[in-house]
């Protein structure tokens, strides 16, 4: 660390103790956004679990907040199927974008495309909902049938919207891959797919599953760009042209007239989500962090190549 | 990254081969892969590196599908009489103004708020801290922010700001939000920005006698200016384009804004309801292709500041 204690007494010195309180103070403004968020969501959500209970809520199939009956497992199914048919459309497409960016394309190209998938995440997610209205929505009833409205327009809109995350982290992954590894590889004589599939997928295998957990987070927290495409029937859906609600849009259809319970049960929505990306969130950082330890042992020789992508790997972790 | 020597020669080694290769003719084009060599792959290899050529074709593709189709139809509606008119019959006739200028009060509300707080936050973390707990519990809470999904801010803003501050839907309890929002976005690159300054920066201003305060606002800050200034930017980009926590908090209504206690509708929020009610798609068209310009401008700027980040390091 810089700044070593230098002579006492120093007036400045004492300022600058000052500041660094006040900075310490500011740190841990995050923190505390962290508890009051979860402090006020908790307690304004929880008074339902009480009232109908936790299983009724979890497990109910009904929702009719006019009735007073509120159950979420057709949000929670929804949001589950919704997802699933983003990841299922959206990994391999990732993966191969990735792959593509780290091993096939030219620098000049990749530096190109690189920040246009990054500008993919920019769009607003109200557009991407936009589009799949407009353009989606009318090609899926009239080729696919069904109201258009459904699991599967919003799976594909979710599907584009977690690339970027998706592509980002498992790019710097295989980046983190140490340039031996394709070397040793190919000199056994494994071509260059078979080096792909073979090598560099499993040693960054622990950052691409970061990556995709993290999309996920992305896809369940959605919540404008879905509303406008999937058709908010309150069913469990039974096929994948049927129209699906999410719990993120539940909450944000219904909130801005709900009172009283109804509008308690909307809370107690956000707390189940809420649950969901903690955990989410709490695996993704788990395996970032031992990413690096997990997958590269020790090398061996030491040369100045394996200190440089040592470098990178950490170069990666930052991220 | 630097590379190593051995690298470069490895490299240049690899290009002397691919030249000859086309020499002899046995080679098929000229396009040469990042990291590994050409060569020796079957055919069925040789198409699923195609199908990987395919996969980020389509991704770009989409990328401009979406900005040529929304810029498409919404270019011709934008009239001067557009962007400087009130609207009226909720939207269905007139301009989007108050719209416009509701999106720039709430994003500057809200950066002005979370600027100080992010780049205060990375500061402590990169220069002051003193206790490894201390930043692991800091750091921890900062990346939970940043996985949060936009609808949870706007409930907890809700119920936060508007009812529990009794703030009110109003320019306020948006901003405020909206800085919540950003702010793990702002702490994570200002603190990327910082710690690349060379060590020997801070090294020479605390030999000179600098306090550390000194040495960070005048050594450390200066160069690590155009990372932050790219945080900053892609933070507006986020502000801009959110719809989920602005319309709980900042209200959505119509009329030009007067104080920071009033309620305003952001362009996205227009546009959400534009085109969810079905009000008029024309205008929806219109609000969406200034709202992709708007954003697709602060992304260019980012990504100039970065590169000049970029090319002053090295």
């Amino acid at each position: 660390m810089p700044g070593r204690r230098r002579i006492p007494r120093d007036p400045r010195e004492k300022a600058d103790r000052l500041i660094g309180n006040i900075l310490l103070a500011i740190a841990f403004s995050a923190v505390s956004i962290l508890l009051l968020l979860t402090l006020f969501i908790f307690k304004e959500g929880l008074p339902i679990f009480s009232k109908i209970g936790l299983k009724g809520f979890l497990l109910g199939l009904k929702w009719a907040p006019g009735k007073g009956v509120f159950g979420i497992l057709p949000m929670i199914a929804g949001s589950v199927y919704v997802t699933g048919g983003a990841l299922i459309m959206g990994v391999p497409l990732g993966l191969a974008c990735a792959l593509f960016l780290s091993e096939i394309a030219p620098l000049r190209l990749s530096r190109v495309m690189k920040p246009a998938i990054e500008l993919l995440a920019a769009i607003p997610s109200v557009v991407y909902g936009f589009i799949g209205l407009v353009v989606l929505v009318p090609l899926i009833r009239s080729v696919l049938g069904g109201p258009g409205f459904s699991v599967l327009a919003s799976s594909v809109v979710l599907a584009i919207m977690i690339l970027p995350t998706i592509i980002s982290i498992s790019y710097d992954a295989m980046k983190a891959v140490p340039v031996s590894f394709r070397e040793g590889s190919l000199a056994l004589g494994a071509s260059k797919w078979q080096t792909m599939i073979g090598v560099l997928l499993p040693a960054a295998r622990s950052g691409i599953v970061a990556g995709v957990i993290l999309g996920m987070g992305r896809a369940v927290g959605e919540t404008m760009a879905v509303i406008m495409v999937a058709g908010n029937a309150t069913t469990v859906p039974l096929t994948p042209l049927d129209p699906v609600r999410t719990l993120t849009s539940n909450i944000a259809l219904e909130m801005g007239y709900a009172a009283g319970d109804h509008r308690t049960a909307l809370f107690a929505t956000g707390v189940v989500l809420f649950i969901i990306i903690m955990i989410l969130n709490v695996l993704a950082t788990r395996i970032t962090r031992s990413r690096i330890r997990a997958s590269f042992p020790k090398p061996h020789r030491v040369s100045s190549e394996t200190a440089s992508a040592t470098g990178s790997a950490e170069g990666g972790e930052r991220r | 990254m630097t590379s190593a020597p051995w690298e470069d020669g490895s490299d240049g080694r690899e290009e002397r081969g691919g030249r000859e290769r086309d020499r002899q003719g046995r080679s098929h084009g000229s396009r040469r892969g990042g990291g590994l060599p050409r060569g020796g792959d079957s055919l069925a290899e040789r198409s699923a590196i195609g199908l990987l050529w395919a996969a980020a074709i389509s991704a770009v593709a989409v990328l401009g599908f979406i900005v040529v189709y929304v810029l498409w139809h919404g270019l011709p509606q934008l009239t001067p009489e557009f962007l400087l008119q009130s609207p009226s019959a909720m939207g269905r006739e007139g301009g989007i103004l108050p719209t416009i200028i509701g999106t720039v009060a709430v994003t500057a509300v809200g950066l002005i708020i979370a600027i100080p707080l992010g780049v205060g936050t990375a500061i402590y973390l990169t220069e002051y801290t003193r206790s490894e707990a201390v930043t692991a519990i800091i750091r921890f809470g900062a990346e939970c922010l940043a996985g949060i999904p936009s609808i949870i801010f706007g409930l907890f803003g809700f119920l936060f700001f508007v009812i529990y501050l009794k703030m009110g839907w109003s320019l306020l309890s948006g901003g405020l939000t909206l800085a919540a929002m950003v702010l793990p976005t702002i702490i994570r690159t200002t603190e990327e920005a910082i710690k690349a300054v060379p060590l020997s920066h801070r090294e020479v201003s605390l030999s000179l006698g600098a306090t550390r305060w000194q040495t960070v606002t005048r050594a450390v800050l200066p160069t690590a200016m155009p990372g932050i200034i790219t945080g900053v930017m892609l933070s507006i980009g986020r502000a801009v384009g959110e719809t989920a926590a602005v319309i709980f908090t900042a209200g959505s209504s119509l009329r030009l804004p007067t104080s920071i206690f009033s309620p305003v509708r952001t362009m996205s929020v227009h546009f959400y309801i534009l085109a969810r009610e079905g009000i008029s798609m024309p205008r929806a068209y219109g609000t969406a292709a200034v709202l992709v310009l708007l954003i697709l401008a602060i992304n260019f700027a980012a990504y100039w500041a970065m590169n000049r980040f970029v090319a002053r390091r090295t």
